[in-house]
């Protein structure tokens, strides 16, 4: 069948070389133009800036691999986030309670996607449309739109390991723990073959119930610990700051190379999105260009990106059926 | 000529040892009756082929082994012990392996991941030990003899490939003692099924039996060593190969559908409607010469592999050609895209009717006005009730006489046979003047057969010149005025129906 | 949806037509009536005088069209296969470009002949933006074959970083009366955009039953290699897709800046998954090839009806929402359950 014919590895390969090279390329370009570039301060800023996305494109990295897609994931960190902070507020805690009440929180929302998803047999899309749009409704409603400003003092002080902020550190442990079972635990591989043959790895004995809970079950554990994370860096949590952050993640992973059909995608591509996306929009700050670009650069970026992937598998698959017999 | 009737079993039979029985196994499927009062055995190592025609119940018998399905009525024996119905982990454990004619590989994994997922599925949280999988995947392809790149990925190889890499698969868990193919020999090139049969001996080696499931007659008398004939949803009865004659087992399989009347010779005396002169493809096929008149039906035949699906798709447009002359009524055309052969009268039935001919979640009607939508539209741009209800009401209800109440259910409901009315219904709404007709009757169930064939008559004796793509010797004997035989991109001759037999013929192609 | 019969000798109809020929011919019509039913008595038992008065039914009248020319715009992508995430930018963005083009050009004080001419001018150059942001997603969904998520997702993006670029974010906004009164006027007894919505839904429906892009997109949406292979050009079909899909956006545009009679770059964004979810509880198939602007029609109406019901009740509008993520995933629970019952009862009607 000539779909399965597509050169994978070669297109995957490519693009990880071409995004790795642009991101090289801007670093070089930025870094010239404009000295203060790759300071440690501008540098150490720049990441702390993207941890909260890094750690959200990890659980939806996941979900994509699966084939599925989760668009809720914001909402649940909003959610999560919000239910942490009062119960931390009113109750007191340490960072351990915190994490622990973040993963929980998150990890359950997300499990419900699991179950719509697998016994209502819906697309994904739809179903985390929709618990996203339910979810963040009830927290509006609840909230009533307020704020939490009062958060303990052990929550927002400064935590840095050896000049390397929190959510940096967060951020770096997520995507360890994505790769590594991503690559290295059984279930990851499944979950690679999941996306690639759903049929095949029905037939071959996975549990799928089992692997949408974890995979959607991740995405929301993810999204938890986002929300917890952004609550430490900013000092407050407002509910509606995280929402309509889905669609920018989602096209970081998408940047790094993970595919929307599934089965495709890695830790190593998602964060060179991240740092192609980041480097891009610092470097025009520092060039001076208003922050009002940003969106257009973004969109901008996206669409080559899109375009030159789909372009280049094109011809390979040209190629591949004048070859074929 | 051992010929050994139903439900019962030859003396060589019965002295063998009981490897696997169906006893008495019938399934319905609501108002459908997919198999009626089946027996069958599989002896321990042997290689045994399930043979019939699409829809014969072939895949529901195998899959009621595999435990997808449980009978309604009847027994499954293994090794003696009986039971109602299998579930799929008992199967396995007993050592059943299906490999699905559509493999269930995983295009994105590896072929050691591939080969070793199975374990993989066992414990998910087990650290997944890179060297210990390829060691494993080594040690299944040195049993098979095989030699595979550990880690291409299976989506970027050839399906000969894949196939060995699922036949690993089957092998690498518990240990299997049975392996069912399901059409395996469908996408190979004759070199390749040769390969697979060197395979498949391995496996008897080994103590592994082999049921593979085919109605390619060719193979089913090179490789199997026992058949068994299915024929809507009966067991035609159980033959030893050597004890068989392929003309026999051709009737059995397909209910003897012709005749042995060939066509009166082509008078030929018009203007050819096609002409093609030195068309090359890279790759696929070269120098390819012929013409086609009005009211001729040309046979194209040969081995897979041969180009001949890719000269008609060039012939429609769809591929275009590196060198060479295409002329329609005399004149020399381009033929860039198919709608550009639609426009010069060049109409194209797929051989894979299921996506490419028809769009099988729509409507009948739907499916038959695609091809002539612009002819139908009136004022303002919108298509006109009345003439679409014409159409429809002359190609699928009078003409083509497809069988429905309704032209407004979902083709996917009518059977195949009916299907393919749909198709020719859709594309003699063009009024073609030349139909390519890309293995027509696949999928077809006899009874339908011939009336598809009627039809192609009907339509020659119209006016239509017709090229007939077909991969059964008998179809191209008994239903064309010529036939073209093709081989590794060439046509290596062309033939008189009178004046070549049945077996030379097929010498011919497989040679 | 019922799965094949090896033979071809279906049922003959009854001769008068069962609940089940009935329900099965367009059950998701047959569900949103009732539903909506359901809801006017439930909505109606609550505060009778206040939901049965004229005021509310024009206040609906007023506020269901942007939602609804905006799910137009959704629904011919989803029909096709796709999706379309950029309505609602393009929308901002047409609307933000005729919004310009009015406030530079006239004020309170200009003729009248004056302002008729750059009102004409500002919806032709609004229609050129849409119809832009259009050629370029559907040619590179048509030609270059990337997923129109991924597409879109990039348009929207960059779609709405021109607008805030071009605005700095700000508001622009004070049109004439002329324009004001596509939002806000009454003609015949109809809100203005009701009229204007219930043209496209017409226009929108006619072509997708009638019109031989209609059928060539309903079995895009299903199969485009089918239909590429059947002769028709799938590439330029898709492209009319996007483009349509866009030119509703500048509809949409209208009406909106009309209403609030200012233009910005990110109105009506939580509108977007509102689109497809009144598409998806319409009946149109997220998969592509099926659905009915009727259905569409009927499930605006439903959703319209709960939020002015919940408003009137008091309730916040965040218990709409919520109540709208809900019903979703209860339609979809209908659908399966009502595929599984139609699968039943089918085959028990063709069993010998």
């Amino acid at each position: 069948m000539p779909d399965s014919d597509l050169s994978f590895k070669a297109a995957f390969r490519r693009h990880d070389v071409q995004i790795a090279s642009i991101v090289v390329i801007m670093v070089v370009l930025f870094s010239a133009i404009s000295p203060g570039f790759l300071s440690a301060s501008n540098v150490v800023s720049l990441l702390e800036n993207y941890s909260v996305m890094a750690i959200m494109a990890s659980g939806l990295l996941v979900v994509l691999i699966s084939g599925g897609i989760d668009i809720s994931f914001a909402a649940i960190a909003a959610v999560s986030q919000y239910l942490v902070a009062t119960l931390l507020v009113h109750y007191g805690g340490n960072w351990l309670v915190a994490f622990g009440l973040a993963a929980l929180f998150g990890a359950l929302l997300g499990v419900v996607n699991a179950l719509l998803i697998y016994y209502l047999k819906a697309l994904s899309v739809i179903v985390t449309i929709s618990t996203m749009t339910f979810y963040f409704a009830v927290l509006m409603f609840v909230t009533d739109g307020k704020s939490i400003y009062d958060l303990p003092d052990w929550f927002t002080a400064d935590l840095s390991l050896f000049g390397i902020p929190f959510p940096v550190v967060v951020a770096a442990v997520v995507l360890f723990v994505t790769v590594f079972f991503l690559s290295r635990l059984s279930i990851g591989r499944q979950i690679y073959g999941l996306g690639g043959n759903p049929e095949a790895a029905k037939r071959v004995g996975c549990n799928l119930l089992g692997l949408q809970c974890f995979v959607y079950g991740y995405s929301g554990f993810t999204a938890g610990i986002a929300g917890l994370v952004q609550a430490h860096r900013v000092e407050e949590v407002v509910p509606n700051a995280l929402i309509g952050r889905e669609l920018d993640v989602l096209a970081a992973v998408v940047l790094g190379g993970a595919s929307l059909l599934g089965g495709i995608g890695t830790v190593s591509g998602t964060i060179l999105g991240i740092l192609l996306l980041a480097i891009v929009l610092n470097g025009l700050t520092l060039l001076g260009v208003s922050s009002y670009s940003f969106g257009f650069v973004t969109g901008l970026i996206i669409l080559l990106s899109v375009s030159a992937t789909a372009y280049a598998a094109k011809r390979q698959q040209k190629r591949n059926v004048r070859h074929a017999h | 000529m051992t010929q050994v009737p139903n439900n019962r079993e030859s003396a060589a039979e019965q002295t063998a040892p009981h490897f696997i029985e169906m006893r008495g196994i019938s399934k319905r499927f609501g108002g459908v009756r997919a198999l009626s009062d089946v027996s069958f055995s599989i002896h321990a190592a042997e290689i045994h082929c399930l043979a019939g025609e699409n829809g014969c119940g072939k895949s529901t018998l195998i899959k009621i082994l595999s435990g997808v399905y449980a009978p309604d009525e009847g027994q499954i024996v293994l090794e003696g012990k009986a039971h109602s119905h299998l579930s799929p982990a008992a199967s396995q454990r007993f050592g059943v392996q299906i490999i699905y004619q559509d493999l269930s590989l995983f295009p994105n994994l590896s072929v050691a991941e591939n080969i070793t997922f199975g374990h993989q599925v066992e414990t998910p949280v087990r650290l997944a030990d890179r060297q210990a999988m390829r060691k494993r995947a080594q040690a299944v392809m040195q049993r098979l003899n095989v030699s595979l790149p550990l880690d291409a990925l299976v989506g970027t190889l050839p399906i000969a490939t894949r196939q060995l890499v699922a036949i690993c698969r089957a092998l690498a868990g518990e240990q299997a003692r049975l392996v069912v193919m399901d059409e395996p020999t469908a996408s190979l090139t004759h070199q390749e099924v040769d390969a697979l049969l060197a395979t498949i001996h391995e496996l008897k080696r080994q103590g592994i039996a082999t049921v593979f499931v085919s109605h390619r007659l060719d193979e089913v008398m090179t490789i199997a060593e026992r058949v068994t004939v299915l024929r809507d949803g009966r067991n035609l009865g159980t033959y030893w190969v050597r004890d068989i004659d392929r003309r026999r087992l051709g009737e059995l399989i397909t209910g003897h559908v012709f005749e042995n009347v060939l066509k009166p010779p082509f008078p030929g005396k018009e203007d050819p409607v096609l002409e093609v002169r030195g068309l090359s493809c890279a790759g696929q096929y070269a120098n390819v010469n012929l013409e086609l008149r009005p009211g001729e039906i040309l046979g194209l035949i040969g081995r897979l592999g041969a180009g001949r699906t890719e000269l008609a798709l060039t012939l429609f447009g769809m591929n275009p050609p590196d060198q060479g002359e295409i002329r329609v009524n005399g004149k020399p055309v381009q033929l860039r895209s198919n709608r550009e052969a639609i426009r010069q009268k060049i109409a194209y039935v797929s051989e894979d009717r299921l996506s490419l001919g028809l769009v099988m979640p729509q409507t009948i009607a739907d499916n038959t006005v695609i091809t002539v939508l612009d002819q139908l539209t009136g004022s303002m741009g919108l298509i006109d009730g009345r003439r679409r209800a014409q159409t429809i009401d002359r190609w699928i209800f009078q003409e083509l006489r497809v069988k429905t109440n309704t032209a407004d259910r979902p083709v996917q409901q009518l059977s195949g046979g009916n299907q393919q009315r749909v198709v020719l219904a859709k594309w003699l709404a063009t009024d073609p003047r030349v139909l390519i007709l890309d293995s027509p009757t696949v999928g077809v169930d006899i009874g339908a057969k011939a009336g598809i064939f009627q039809v192609v008559d009907t339509l020659a004796a119209r006016g239509l010149a017709i090229l007939l793509i077909s991969d059964e010797v008998e179809e191209v004997l008994y239903q064309s005025h010529r036939i073209l035989v093709m081989s590794s991109g060439q046509i290596v001759g062309t033939y008189d129906p009178q004046r070549v037999s049945e077996q030379e013929l097929r010498e011919i192609i497989y040679a | 949806m019922p799965t094949e019969a090896a033979t071809s000798t279906s049922s003959t109809p009854s001769s008068r037509p069962s609940f089940i020929d009935w329900f099965g011919r367009d059950p998701t019509v047959t569900m949103l009536g009732v539903l909506i039913v359901l809801a006017v008595i439930f909505f109606g038992a609550m505060a009778p005088s206040r939901f049965f008065s004229g005021e509310t039914l024009r206040a609906m009248g007023f506020q269901m069209p942007e939602l609804g020319i905006l799910a137009l715009a959704m629904m011919i992508p989803l029909m096709s296969g796709g999706l379309n995430l950029a309505i609602i930018a393009t929308a901002n963005l047409s609307a933000l470009v005729m919004a310009a083009i009015i406030t530079k050009m006239i004020g309170p004080a200009s003729p009248p002949q004056d302002v008729a001419g750059v009102i004409a001018l500002a919806l032709a150059a609004g229609f050129v933006a849409s119809l832009v942001v259009g050629l370029i997603t559907g040619m590179i969904v048509a030609f270059l074959g990337v997923h129109p998520i991924l597409v879109t997702l990039g348009t929207m993006t960059a779609v709405k970083g021109i607008a805030v670029y071009a605005t700095n974010g700000g508001v622009i906004g004070g049109f004439p009366p002329a324009i004001l009164f596509l939002g806000n006027g009454i003609l015949l007894g109809v809100p203005v955009p009701m009229v204007l919505f219930v043209l496209c839904a017409i226009v929108v429906a006619v072509i997708m039953s009638h019109a031989p892009f209609g059928v060539a997109v309903r079995l895009i949406g299903s199969n485009e290699k089918a239909t590429r292979y059947s002769g028709v050009a799938t590439d330029w079909m898709l492209v009319g897709v996007y483009v349509a899909s866009s030119l509703l956006c500048w509809v949409a545009a209208v009406v909106m800046m009309a209403r609030f009679n200012s233009a910005r770059a990110g109105y009506a964004e939580s509108y977007l998954l509102i689109t497809i979810l009144a598409a998806v509880l319409g009946g149109i198939d997220p998969n592509g090839g099926f659905g009915k602007v009727l259905g569409l029609f009927l499930s605006l109406i439903l959703l319209q009806i709960i939020s002015t019901g919940f408003n009137l009740l008091g309730f916040s509008p965040h218990v709409t929402e919520a109540i709208w993520g809900v019903t979703m995933i209860l339609a979809i629970a209908i659908a399966l359950m009502r595929d599984r019952l139609m699968a039943r009862l089918w085959l028990g009607k063709t069993s010998k």
